[in-house]
């Protein structure tokens, strides 16, 4: 490995990397907040719900079906907005509960809802994420699973997670599920692999992941892999259970392998994080990592990954590494001194700016929905150089009202992020590159990779084209090179 | 047995001799993963397309995320309904109430956004953390003279037929608040077309061309003003009965304004509807115009579909739709295009229409009320199904297993209402069914090899039906039935819910 970069950005690391060098994190200074007198109100939120986050985590694991407890909408309308990004089939049971449950409590159904679930589906495990209804109503979820259980040894492992609304994102649900899935179904093992604990991120990055992993001799544990469940080939019959997710098996032996490594991770305090929850309680090695976008942040989970397999670089890595550099240097002057607007979940802001930033694009609004009160922190340590930035807008908990008004005040040449960023690319007459989740109104959301020296190849392309099909389209010759 | 849960067995029958008879407006069984949302679901669509009011969710995020700009409804004008607005309810909220939250929220958005009326829903938590919305809703109204009507839409409060209720109750607290000047007898309403895509545009261009005035759209590029002199129309057509029929009866029983069901899908019922409107207003020269206008249209329109009509001849089709009324028309535009249906149902469907269904379609049609990914995917295959006509959440289902598919719900793209609505449709049809991707879909591959397995709706035989070699009750699928094809049996008592009573169906 020839990048002069240091491992492991984020601090927290529980095992064999050293702390950060150089541009490690400043004690971190909480991210800006809405101005005082700001809105009360929110208009088209930058965010999903937990339980979305939550059932995306369950949705990738082995032969288990989420299931949540409450409302029957809960279910239907998470289902919609996922299926509409992935393309996929995705069922997600309900407890569907009435006003005598809202009233009286909802054990029985949910009783009657996990065995309507396990007769019907035969799941290997069932997920069960709690909604803002049970939470306020004051059900003890935790209780209720264990006498579900008593009462019938017969059924799959259950593995429940407090996810209401009102207390965090759907990345912030998503980490709990994580978590909680770890501290279920993980244990001690001989293990000879990584485990891989990515933030939420398209099945394309899981399978790279994989990939990447397997390229120095490691087997990937990646909790949770939802690459075969919400992008599966076509098939003769529907399966009663989605096919692929992260192994049992290998989730039971997590514990033995060689490290943990988590990928983002951004959550709200309090949120519990799966790679501290494994070094925990198997002492393994723990590295906690941005999401590898780009260059300099691909190369520290590179960097990881030579240490733990104890060998050196993988030359198919190494090649597409320098094909990037060199795709850099060929295309460095449509991008160099262009500015843009980041939003989105806080663990692809933070990879896709520092992206960004290596290849003389400059952010100049960072804004998610996300509010873990780490996100500045996590940019900068993730690209130092950003300090130097002084018009640099980072906002958590933001809206697309403010990120509307922020891109209005910066007039950058890009957009990057989900679908939702739409109406403001069209209003401005911005060009959006769409990356993360939700992509809703453009084909193939799930086949995106924006991770690796190859989805850093894959955005730099696609980045560079759109603003010269800009350039082309405006200008009066139409020239046919570039 | 695994396609069918035991809880959901009267709500799944297949056409026979028997009067067919469903269980339906029931709440969903837990666990069945039903194709449902909820109450406010039920509101929110019902009420969304008003383009001039401001539409506020009171709860946490997630109901206002998963509403933003959902429907095609399209807006000759303001565009304020396709922003999303929550109270965003926090932690905080949930331990000391949200009414402050509320309040402050509707006084922010009705400075910013000069609504012409506000729609506060309420969702689950809302009741439970014991806020006064009511109560919040009139003050505010008072400070800001804009009318702003809660919607009382929690989410467990039942199915999202319950919902439709609440979003008519909402509505009919703004009817009859404005003069009804200007208004001739030959005028209707239009209630329960939502304007996806542009659609009623097209059928008040219908209307207009027979001299009949459209008084307010209910919902589709609806108007507050509008609807609050709706009383003032001579008649009010409803389309998509489950969502407005509640509203209709309040406008008859309050204002003497009679109804008529109506549906503007396929030659048939939009014809049907328009000459309805003729003999309402028993009118010769109305009547005489109508009669132009649907031989005009046809004429156009014909020699395209029965074009289309050449390559889809013969082909199956299933049908899940939000309201089994819709699945009726889409039953006989269907036939228009040579095609049988062989699998139908709905989420919030009456047991009125569903009877109405099951005597449209052929034996051995599989009929189903809230159905679920599983069994619908169960049937796609048993009945060897070329075409599905549905939503979001059924098109994967369909695409996985290499059938074709058709969006007739809330993102739809293109009108598929009236006669040009139905060249659009059989349009939409051919181009997905002929397309040759399905040559590398593995069922259709197998298929052509292997006969499908019938699938097992009941547990025992019929006692009254004799049993020779159908000892277990199972039709024959794939194909028409034998004559002595049988309604299946009803379902065992669920010891949880207690038995569900069958009328007509006892041995």
């Amino acid at each position: 490995m020839t990048a002069g970069t240091g491992p492991a950005r984020l601090g927290g690391t529980a095992g064999a990397v050293p702390s950060p060098d150089a541009r490690s994190a400043p004690a971190a200074p909480s991210a800006e907040r809405a101005p005082r007198g700001g809105p009360v109100s929110t208009t088209n939120a930058c965010r999903m719900c937990m339980p979305l986050g939550a059932c995306l985590a369950f949705a990738g694991v082995e032969g288990t079906v989420p299931i949540l407890h409450g409302g029957q909408g809960c279910a239907t309308y998470i289902r919609r907005y996922l299926i509409s990004h992935f393309n996929e089939p995705l069922d997600i049971g309900s407890s569907s509960f009435d006003e005598s449950a809202t009233v009286f409590g909802g054990e029985a159904d949910l009783a009657h809802g996990i065995h309507n679930l396990v007769s019907a589906y035969g799941p290997r495990a069932v997920g069960v994420a709690t909604t803002c209804l049970a939470e306020t109503i004051g059900e003890d979820v935790p209780q209720i699973l264990s006498r579900i259980r008593r009462d019938d040894a017969s059924l799959p492992p259950i593995v429940g997670v407090s996810t209401p609304s009102y207390a965090g994102t759907h990345a912030d649900g998503y980490q709990a599920a994580v978590a909680a899935l770890v501290e279920a179904l993980a244990g001690d093992g001989p293990g000879d692999g990584v485990t891989l604990l990515p933030g939420i991120v398209s099945p394309a990055d899981l399978r790279h992941l994989h990939e990447l992993s397997g390229a120095y001799g490691l087997p990937a544990t990646v909790v949770p892999d939802y690459s075969d469940s919400l992008d599966g080939p076509i098939a003769a019959e529907h399966p009663r259970l989605r096919p692929g997710g992260t192994p049992l098996r290998d989730l039971a032996r997590c514990g033995g392998n060689l490290a943990a490594v988590t990928l983002g991770g951004l959550a709200a305090p309090g949120v519990p994080n799966a790679g501290e929850a494994l070094a925990g309680r198997f002492g393994i090695a723990h590295h906690r990592l941005p999401l590898p976008i780009g260059i300099r942040l691909t190369d520290d989970l590179v960097h990881v990954l030579e240490q733990v397999c104890g060998h050196g670089p993988a030359p198919w890595v190494e090649a597409e590494r320098g094909r990037l550099v060199d795709a850099y240097v060929d295309g460095h002057k449509y991008v160099s001194g262009r500015r843009a607007v980041v939003y989105g979940d806080e663990d692809l802001v933070v990879g896709t700016a520092a992206f960004l930033s290596e290849i003389g694009v400059r952010p100049a609004v960072c804004a998610s929905g996300g509010r873990s009160g780490g996100l500045r922190a996590a940019l900068l340590a993730a690209a130092p150089e950003l300090a130097d930035l002084p018009d640099l807008q980072v906002v958590e908990d933001a809206d697309f009202e403010r990120i509307d008004a922020l891109t209005r005040e910066a007039s950058p040449d890009l957009l990057l992020g989900h679908s939702k960023g739409y109406p403001t690319a069209r209003a401005l007459g911005i060009p959006l590159v769409r990356v993360g989740l939700p992509v809703h109104d453009r084909l193939g959301g799930q086949r995106l990779t924006h991770l690796g020296y190859r989805g850093a190849q894959r955005l730099f392309d696609q980045i560079v084209n759109t603003l010269i099909e800009r350039a082309q389209d405006a200008s009066p010759v139409g020239y046919a090179y570039m | 047995m695994a396609e069918v849960l035991a809880a959901r067995r009267g709500q799944v029958a297949r056409v026979g001799p028997a009067p067919t008879d469903l269980v339906c407006d029931r709440r969903s069984t837990a666990g069945s993963v039903s194709q449902r949302a909820c109450t406010f679901c039920g509101s929110r669509v019902v009420l969304y397309p008003i383009a001039d009011a401001l539409h506020l969710v009171h709860g946490p995020v997630g109901c206002a995320v998963y509403t933003w700009d959902i429907r095609g409804a399209v807006s000759s004008g303001p565009q304020l309904h396709r922003l999303s607005f929550s109270t965003d309810l926090r932690e905080r909220h949930v331990v000391f109430g949200g009414e402050q939250q509320l309040e402050q929220c509707l006084l922010e958005l009705i400075e910013k956004h000069s609504p012409s009326a506000a729609f506060v829903y309420a969702t689950c938590i809302v009741g439970v953390i014991g806020d006064d919305v009511e109560a919040v809703c009139r003050s505010v109204a008072d400070r800001t003279g804009v009318p702003v009507i809660p919607v009382s839409s929690e989410g467990f409060k039942g199915t999202k037929r319950d919902g439709y209720t609440a979003a008519c109750r909402a509505l009919e607290q703004l009817v009859g608040t404005a003069p009804t000047g200007g208004i001739a007898p030959a005028s209707v309403n239009l209630l329960g077309d939502f304007n996806l895509a542009g659609e009623i545009w097209i059928i008040r261009d219908y209307l207009e061309r027979m001299g009949v005035q459209v008084v307010a759209n209910l919902t589709g590029d609806g108007r507050i003003a509008d609807i609050r002199r709706a009383h003032g129309a001579g008649l009010n057509l409803v389309q998509c009965s489950g969502s407005t029929l509640a509203l209709a009866r309040v406008l008859q029983r309050k204002y003497g304004t009679p109804f008529r069901r109506v549906s503007y899908f396929g030659f048939e019922d939009m014809a049907e509807a328009l000459y309805g409107v003729a003999e309402h207003f028993d009118d010769a020269t109305m009547r005489e115009r109508a009669r132009e206008l649907v031989i005009q249209e046809i004429q156009d329109a014909l020699p395209v579909v029965q074009d289309l009509r050449a390559d889809l001849e013969g082909k199956r089709a299933a049908i899940y739709v939000g309201g089994a009324f819709k699945a009726i028309s889409l039953v006989k535009a269907l036939r228009t295009l040579g095609m049988r249906t062989v699998l139908v149902g709905s989420q919030t469907g009456n047991a009125e229409d569903y009877r109405h269904l099951a005597v449209l379609c052929d034996p051995g049609t599989v009929v189903v009320d809230d159905s679920n990914p599983r069994e619908l995917a169960a049937f796609l295959v048993e009945q060897d199904v070329d075409l599905f006509i549905g939503g979001v959440k059924e098109r994967p289902i369909a695409y996985k297993l290499g059938v074709a598919f058709c969006d007739h719900n809330h993102e739809r793209k293109i009108p598929l209402e009236g006669f040009v609505g139905m060249v659009n449709f059989a349009r939409e049809i051919h181009a997905s069914v002929t397309s040759p991707v399905w040559q590398f879909a593995p069922r259709r591959a197998r298929a052509r090899t292997r006969p499908a397995v019938p699938i097992e709706l009941g547990t025992r035989a019929d006692p009254a039906a004799g049993t020779d070699g159908d000892t277990d009750g199972v039709l024959p699928a794939g194909r028409p039935p034998a004559a002595d094809a049988r309604r299946l049996d009803p379902p065992p008592a669920d010891p949880a819910r207690g038995s569900v009573p069958l009328p007509g169906r006892q041995p």
